[in-house]
């Protein structure tokens, strides 16, 4: 697909609009090590971007960049067209880009409640004096972000596990309690880090299912890494696929199926 | 039968938000605020303040604010006994800088005082964790001992390089030195100590609580979804050292009047707090109160029944209070790990269904 600027409707019905986060030349070494090496492509605003390959092609790596934890030594990140500078994850939070985690990162001595909370504190404005004294700013501002939280809760179907702590919870809910975390932060991007792995059939259908329907009911833009072909060549507006830290291919499913390179390097053929 | 939230119907965030959310909690814990601030005060006397009021209610405000370090925030400390020296040194100098200022007001600038020391010794946090910043926290207990030791200003050159509380008052009524009556100084930390428990209860169910909670639990992850890990630590060491800059401020003035820095504030106070803290349960508010009181009654109670009840002799109970006191510990780390707390939570839901558990 070439790279129009300006906005376009999907055959589904949505509207992707322009470039929000661009990413350009970027190089990332770990000592000796390159993790990535010159790769450029863009996320648009509304659109679902899969990343694929094979393991330790970098996938991560990139998704670490763009969340802010790994600074690239070469390359720009672009966000709305403006240069990021380096900055530290926190600073990138607070901009608007919330993500999951491949092995999933919840804070496992809190409550469901409280773990979803955390996704609001770049909401929260009250100071420690306020906090202590609770009355008051500190009450009031709980209960509105609870709201929101609560409204999440909801929409991910995870209420009656509200209060359980999050270390009593099997796989399949953890996944979706680290969803509701990074929603609720409200995201303007939201990066998946193989938000299907280890799930059966249906627990993939409802992580799908909600992947689509956060896209479509909240506009969220979303990039992922997934290894489950079926998944990511339905879900996905345009995938890029990673080779040892190179870009071997950029495009929509029909075109990355039929990409040589691709199939050479990670899909393969099969032999029936 | 206690304990049940049946038909307690909640409408709002808020009040699903409180503090006892179950009502026979709520009036449980009414009932302890009136028993303690309206009948223990004309029951009080002299032995039953030094010997048993007084440290628990001194230790149970340490305990919290170590708890706010160790158990919500995850950095762990040895440094308590120095922070409290700090505390106790600077309410010593302000008392008698400024002997016309009330007593309140000193105890609290001392707990400042202490939480910007805190501060300053947290700031190796930033870059160490677990056991390497245990070692750092050392490092501050030592320095700290050492310094109001040598440096004879701390203790306005008294010969004997101790520090003595003169007699101070609290709204006409004298709180310090030895003719404070027992209900006053009794009452005086109880205020310290209510207050403190609503700030530290109101602090670790909010915003701030969640994110010393998520440093605990998993830094990284707590910087990508946007805790300032900074901000975080930092504020942690500072209501940290605040509490326990209170607890030793009241523990020199009110509770043992006179104060040899190596003797009171020594690396087994550290220690003791920090037993109190783990044996209460780490991350609860109960649990230092529960942790304070076991470790203070616990050699009270082997007292009197090894010697007025079995009549031994008191060096030898004394020695048996040590042993039996590390034995219970060990046995708590390896029955429940999560401390007092843990079996009141257990208690609290068999109670629930008790006596039909079906």
């Amino acid at each position: 697909m070439t790279d129009v600027t300006d906005s376009y409707v999907t055959p589904d019905g949505r509207t992707i609009g322009g470039v929000v986060m661009e990413m350009n030349n970027i190089t990332l070494r770990f000592g000796g090590v390159v993790a990535i090496k010159d790769i450029s492509f863009n996320i648009r605003e509304g659109e679902i971007r899969s990343i694929i390959g094979p393991n330790g092609a970098g996938k991560s790596s990139m998704l670490n960049v763009i969340s802010g934890f790994y600074v690239p030594q070469e390359g720009e990140v672009l966000f709305h067209g403006k240069k990021r500078p380096p900055m530290r994850p926190y600073e990138v939070a607070r901009q608007g880009i919330a993500r999951t985690f491949q092995n999933i990162a919840l804070f496992e001595g809190m409550s469901v409640l409280d773990n979803v909370m955390t996704g609001r504190l770049n909401y929260m404005k009250t100071n420690i004096f306020q906090q202590a004294l609770w009355k008051g700013r500190a009450e009031a501002e709980e209960v509105e972000n609870r709201a929101v939280v609560e409204r999440i809760i909801d929409f991910l179907e995870i209420q009656h596990i509200r209060k359980t702590p999050v270390a009593r919870l099997p796989y399949g809910l953890k996944k979706r309690v680290e969803l509701a975390r990074a929603l609720a932060a409200e995201p303007k991007l939201l990066l998946l880090d193989e938000p299907m792995a280890g799930m059966n059939v249906e627990e993939k259908e409802d992580m799908s299912r909600f992947i689509l329907d956060v896209n479509d009911e909240f506009g969220t833009t979303i990039a992922l890494i997934e290894h489950d072909m079926g998944v990511v060549m339905d879900l996905s507006d345009r995938v890029v696929v990673m080779d040892y830290g190179r870009k071997i291919g950029d495009g929509t499913p029909a075109e990355i199926l039929s990409n040589q390179a691709v199939i050479d390097a990670y899909l393969g053929v099969s032999h029936d | 039968m206690f304990y049940r939230e049946a038909g307690d119907f909640k409408t709002t965030y808020a009040e699903d938000g409180q503090t006892f959310p179950i009502r026979f909690d709520r009036y449980r814990y009414f009932a302890v605020l009136i028993f303690a601030f309206g009948v223990v005060p004309f029951m009080v006397n002299d032995y039953w303040a030094n010997a048993l009021l007084l440290p628990f209610l001194i230790y149970a405000i340490a305990a919290i604010g170590l708890n706010i370090l160790v158990g919500y925030c995850g950095q762990v400390s040895l440094g308590t006994g120095g922070f409290m020296a700090v505390g106790a040194y600077a309410c010593y100098k302000f008392m008698t800088s400024f002997p016309e200022v009330s007593m309140f007001v000193h105890v609290l600038l001392a707990g400042g005082v202490t939480a910007v020391v805190c501060v300053a010794f947290g700031l190796p946090s930033l870059r160490i964790k677990g056991f390497y910043l245990a070692v750092a926290t050392l490092a501050a207990q030592f320095f700290l001992v050492w310094l109001f030791n040598r440096v004879p200003w701390f203790y306005n050159y008294s010969a004997s390089g101790q520090i003595n509380a003169p007699e101070r008052e609290v709204l006409g009524v004298i709180i310090t030195g030895p003719n404070a009556p027992a209900w006053a100084t009794y009452m005086f930390c109880l205020v310290f100590l209510t207050v403190c428990a609503l700030v530290a209860r109101n602090l670790t169910r909010g915003t701030v609580g969640r994110s010393w909670m998520a440093i605990r639990d998993m830094d990284i992850a707590a910087e990508i979804i946007g805790v300032n890990p900074l901000k975080a630590k930092l504020t942690a060491f500072a209501v940290s050292g605040f509490f326990i800059g209170i607890s030793g401020a009241l523990f020199f003035a009110v509770y043992l009047g006179a104060v040899e820095v190596g003797e009171a504030f020594g690396i087994s106070k550290s220690f003791l707090v920090l037993f109190m803290v783990i044996i209460g349960g780490l991350g609860s508010i109960f649990g230092a109160f529960a942790g304070a009181a076991f470790l203070v009654l616990l050699p009270v109670v082997l007292k009197v029944v090894g010697v007025d009840v079995l009549g031994w002799p008191t060096d030898i109970v004394a020695h048996f209070q040590l042993v039996i006191v590390g034995a219970l510990i060990v046995l708590f780390l390896i029955l429940e790990p999560h401390g007092l707390a843990q079996l009141w939570r257990v208690a609290k839901e068999k109670l629930r269904l008790w006596p039909f558990p079906h």
